[in-house]
């Protein structure tokens, strides 16, 4: 039987992003549906009671929810190439561990910049977020990507987040240049790679993207 | 065999997630107590980032977070598996842990150092959740892994003892056998696991820590509380 697998999709979050990342690095071919988050469709709801959100993945019928889990998943099903996971245990749940720092931490950063925090409180989430970058940059080191030589689950739970920030970089919200010097180049390198750019908006259509959202908000 | 360490912490569910699983698995380990009020240099050497427990060190190389050692655990040691074999049943299983992780904290974070009539409030919100829970993963199955224990039993494992306390401190139930039976059942069967039953904290101690934690944190009320300071997964 082919196999049959869709994606319960919205293009810009950061959480389909993931997997649209990961199912084009696996070179599976899938069915994508772009979901209007006001207006949810009814295989949305049956796929994904719980939380009624995006990702889904459905494979041969059956949904798997949250990025991460399906991610796992696409990497045990489809093990023949481009592994997500390090082979050895220890490496994995280290892979594990900075993925779950990057669900936990950076996530809620990117939430309050755009929620729209000012002042002091904008201060304080910038601090935050780059004391974490900077964590995550000292993981990085001085490999191409966290995965090592190809792309791996850190980079692919990372890269969205990241992307979305190097959209306030260009606002002049901050200078991620300037404050985690290693990201920018970091997701420049990741971007080269076809199943990248080819799966998910650039940091300049992110970007295009807001700027056009803020116009017509105007209008 | 390479040394297994186990960095604990005495009242803390995540850490006792750890001791199940690698009890189950007949896994030898040392554990060593932290006292979180002056962390080892053991501890801040082998968890820099977050400085917490529980942390697992095998052949030196520490894992930190309990659901990312519970998989570790899980892979390293495949005797008696927690998760199951079918890869669309697993994704499930960690659907369900993730959900308690996300869906419960915030509900339980309200809960735990509600004053007056939040507390009634609170407790309606988590059992609302809970009866997902209940309906969805747990069913009409004895365990969330079917007849035996598995991985989404050892980390719900928290309402089946710990919680007992917290809902004493607090002054109001949650887990109703009028409201949730099968929950209720379930709490009741898994303390009575020979594994889970030799591994719990003596429950008078237990109780007099949330009683004085959560006096702590009603009276510093002013900002979001966190129910623990022990670990945050």
């Amino acid at each position: 039987m082919a196999d049959e697998v869709v994606l319960l999709d919205y293009w810009i979050s950061p959480y389909a992003m993931r997997l649209r990342i990961a199912l084009a690095l696996k070179g599976i071919e899938y069915e994508r549906k772009e979901e209007e988050l006001n207006n949810k469709s009814p295989l949305l709801l049956q796929s994904n009671p719980v939380h009624k959100k995006v990702p889904v993945l459905i494979h041969n019928g059956k949904p798997i929810c949250e990025s991460v889990v399906a991610l796992q998943y696409i990497d045990e099903v489809w093990n023949d190439k481009a592994p997500l996971f390090p082979s050895d245990p220890y490496l994995r749940s280290q892979a594990k561990f900075w993925a779950d720092y990057v669900d936990k931490k950076i996530s809620s950063f990117a939430r309050k910049l755009w929620s729209g925090a000012k002042g002091e409180e904008m201060e304080v989430v910038k601090k935050d977020l780059f004391d974490c970058l900077r964590l995550l940059e000292g993981e990085l080191g001085d490999k191409p990507f966290f995965g090592g030589e190809t792309l791996g689950l850190v980079d692919l739970a990372l890269l969205p987040f990241a992307s979305w920030f190097s959209v306030h970089d260009k606002f002049g919200t901050f200078s991620l240049e300037a404050e985690c010097p290693k990201i920018p180049p970091w997701v420049k390198r990741c971007f080269q790679m076809e199943s990248v750019s080819e799966s998910v908006p650039s940091p300049d259509q992110l970007y295009d993207y807001v700027v056009k959202m803020r116009n017509s908000r105007q209008e | 065999m390479e040394e297994v360490k186990l960095l604990g912490f005495w009242p803390s569910p995540f850490v006792y997630r750890v001791i199940w699983a690698l009890k189950l698995k007949d896994v030898q380990f040392d554990y060593i107590e932290e006292d979180l009020s002056n962390k080892s240099e053991l501890l801040l050497r082998y968890n820099p980032v977050l400085k917490k427990v529980p942390v697992l060190i095998h052949g030196g190389k520490a894992i930190a977070e309990s659901l990312v050692i519970l998989e570790y655990i899980e892979e390293t040691w495949p005797q008696n598996p927690l998760l199951p074999k079918d890869p669309h049943e697993k994704a499930l299983a960690r659907f369900w842990i993730q959900f308690g992780l996300e869906k419960m904290r915030p509900i339980h974070q309200a809960y735990f150092p509600a004053i007056g009539e939040e507390r009634e409030k609170a407790a309606k919100q988590y059992q609302e959740v809970l009866k997902i829970v209940e309906d969805q993963c747990l069913g009409d199955q004895r365990f969330f892994g079917g007849e035996t224990i598995g991985m989404v039993d050892i980390v719900y494992g928290m309402l089946a003892y710990w919680f007992e306390c917290m809902e004493e401190a607090v002054g109001v139930k949650v887990i109703e056998p009028s409201i949730l039976p099968r929950l209720h059942a379930w709490v009741n069967n898994f303390k009575q696991v020979s594994v889970i039953k030799d591994n719990l904290p003596h429950h008078g101690k237990l109780l007099a820590y949330y009683k004085t934690l959560r006096e702590k944190l009603v009276s510093a009320r002013s900002t979001l509380p966190t129910p623990s300071n022990h670990d945050a997964s």
